[in-house]
């Protein structure tokens, strides 16, 4: 078995694992960072240096392309052979990873709630329809929906507009009081405010409303056109794409597989970013959802942190004090409404894997029991989606994580297997 | 900027350099990328690797997802 040893491995290359690989890079510590995606950058700084559009991003990837630094790209963890060593696979084959201290930068992911018609081709993520366009995906002309909640549906319908999509509507489904709220509050940082200002001069043109949101969507082959209800009307709109974002979860499965400690949704973390496993540390969307300015903050901490720069990471705890404040008054203006958990019917399909609808989910108690009794969340994704959208529906929680991680090729789990045999 | 070009389904398309398998798909007009197990199309949801729905068969490889996949010259991609 090909195996490499490092001191530190980060898992997730976004924004959090670029800022923690650079920070413990720069005590000396051989670093490897790796993703499942072929280039570093995450979802917001997607495609890597090459495609980096504001100073930051140069910044952040340029100091992560050193030498001291080994990228893993493409690659996904499937277990934890023992403590230290990671099982992966990359796409030549699976290989083992030795580390001395391991930091968790593994993001966030789209929410999707079930509605009539969310599962016709053309209905996606809000997040992931921009990724896939920023992928080569032809927009220009396209009509788009925008429905959901939160900052990110704005910034997708300012970028699709940029790409020539023709943007009906933006559907939020928090109250006019709330955003205008959650306008102050922005209006107390200068950089928030400047970004804010920027994105609405972008999406001058496109109607936005708040107490809005999706009913269903419709269509033959593909999404034809989506009905939104405003209060107690109802208003249909022909579309190419629909886009949702019904905020973002982290994700937790990974650390939950080494035995971290997860609540509310979150990894769990001391002011040092390390988690109740010594030397698993965890930063960035994966500790609860802060956004950008946070995520680097604790993947420095955590970068430094875990290489002994004790002082260089207590200098930064207090600037990330503002951001965790900012991060929660976004959490209370953006909370869902409980009408979203009404909006499936019957014969809604709720996991998408296995085909397993509303209806059926509605005669179980517990995640556990849907799942031995319908196949609930056991297909590919396995729960990553049904699991996120029944956690909202009905209150369950899912059970901890069991190796493998990730969707693996048998060849990368009888590898270890024959290796030892050798 | 450089074209590459590859096959979907038997059907010859060009995309960008840098573009993703899920892109090519989209380009050669072709709706969705699998079928569920009740039979219904499905096609890109999350777009980031996590919901599995844009599966599909690359250079005789099975359930490669479209979204993390680079397009790459002569690539064969059989949608399901």
């Amino acid at each position: 078995m090909s195996q490499q040893a490092v001191d530190v491995l980060i898992v997730g290359a976004g924004p959090a694992g670029l800022a923690a690989a650079s920070s413990a890079a720069g005590s000396g510590a051989r670093v490897a960072l790796m993703d499942d995606n072929p280039t570093a950058g995450g979802q917001i700084w997607r495609g890597g240096l090459e495609h980096a559009t504001t100073t930051r991003a140069r910044h952040w990837l340029t100091h992560a392309s050193t030498e001291a630094i080994t990228l893993y790209a493409r690659t996904r963890v499937i277990s934890q052979v023992q403590p230290g060593v990671l099982l992966v696979e990359t796409p030549t084959g699976a290989r083992e990873i030795c580390f001395q201290q391991l930091i968790l930068a593994s993001g966030a992911r789209e929410r999707f709630l079930p509605f009539p018609g969310w599962t016709l081709p053309g209905v996606m993520g809000a997040g992931g329809l921009q990724a896939l366009v920023k992928g080569g995906l032809p927009i220009a002309g396209k009509r788009i929906v925008v429905v959901g909640s939160g900052p990110l549906l704005i910034a997708v319908a300012a970028f699709l507009k940029g790409k020539g999509a023709r943007v009906q509507l933006i559907a939020e489904q928090t109250s006019w009081s709330r955003l205008g709220r959650f306008g102050l509050q922005l209006s107390r940082s200068a950089g928030k405010l400047r970004q804010a200002q920027s994105l609405g001069w972008r999406l001058r043109g496109i109607p936005l409303r708040a107490n809005s949101w999706i009913k269903k969507a419709q269509g033959s082959e593909r999404l034809e056109m989506v009905t939104v209800q405003r209060g107690k009307r109802v208003e249909t709109f022909p579309c190419d794409y629909l886009a949702c974002g019904f905020g973002l979860v982290p994700n937790t499965e990974l650390a939950s597989a080494l035995g971290c400690v997860i609540e509310h949704g979150a990894v769990q973390v001391d002011e040092r970013q390390q988690t109740n496993c010594p030397g698993i540390f965890c930063a960035g969307e994966a500790t609860g959802i802060g956004g950008l300015d946070l995520a680097l903050l604790e993947g420095q901490i955590a970068g430094f942190a875990a290489t002994g720069q004790t002082e260089a990471a207590r200098a930064l705890f207090s600037a990330r004090e503002r951001e965790r404040r900012f991060a929660r008054q976004l959490a209370s203006s953006f909370a869902l409404r409980d009408e979203l958990k009404h909006l499936a019917e019957p014969e809604t399909l709720v996991c998408r894997c296995e085909d397993v609808s509303y209806g059926v989910l509605q005669e179980h108690l517990t995640w556990r029991g849907a799942k031995l009794q319908t196949r609930c969340g056991m297909g590919p994704c396995q729960g990553r989606i049904c699991g996120t959208a029944t956690s909202f529906l009905f209150g369950w929680t899912p059970d901890s994580v069991r190796p493998p991680v990730t969707v693996a090729r048998i060849a990368s789990l009888v590898y270890t297997h024959e290796d030892q045999e050798e | 900027m450089p074209e590459i070009p590859l096959t979907v389904n038997g059907l010859r398309v060009h995309v960008p350099a840098g573009s993703v398998v899920a892109a090519a798909i989209a380009l050669a007009n072709v709706t969705s990328t699998r079928h569920s197990v009740n039979g219904e199309a499905r096609a890109p949801l999350c777009g980031m690797g996590v919901c599995f729905e844009c599966r599909v068969t690359i250079n005789g490889h099975a359930h490669m997802l479209g979204c993390q996949t680079l397009c790459e010259e002569g690539m064969e991609v059989i949608t399901t």
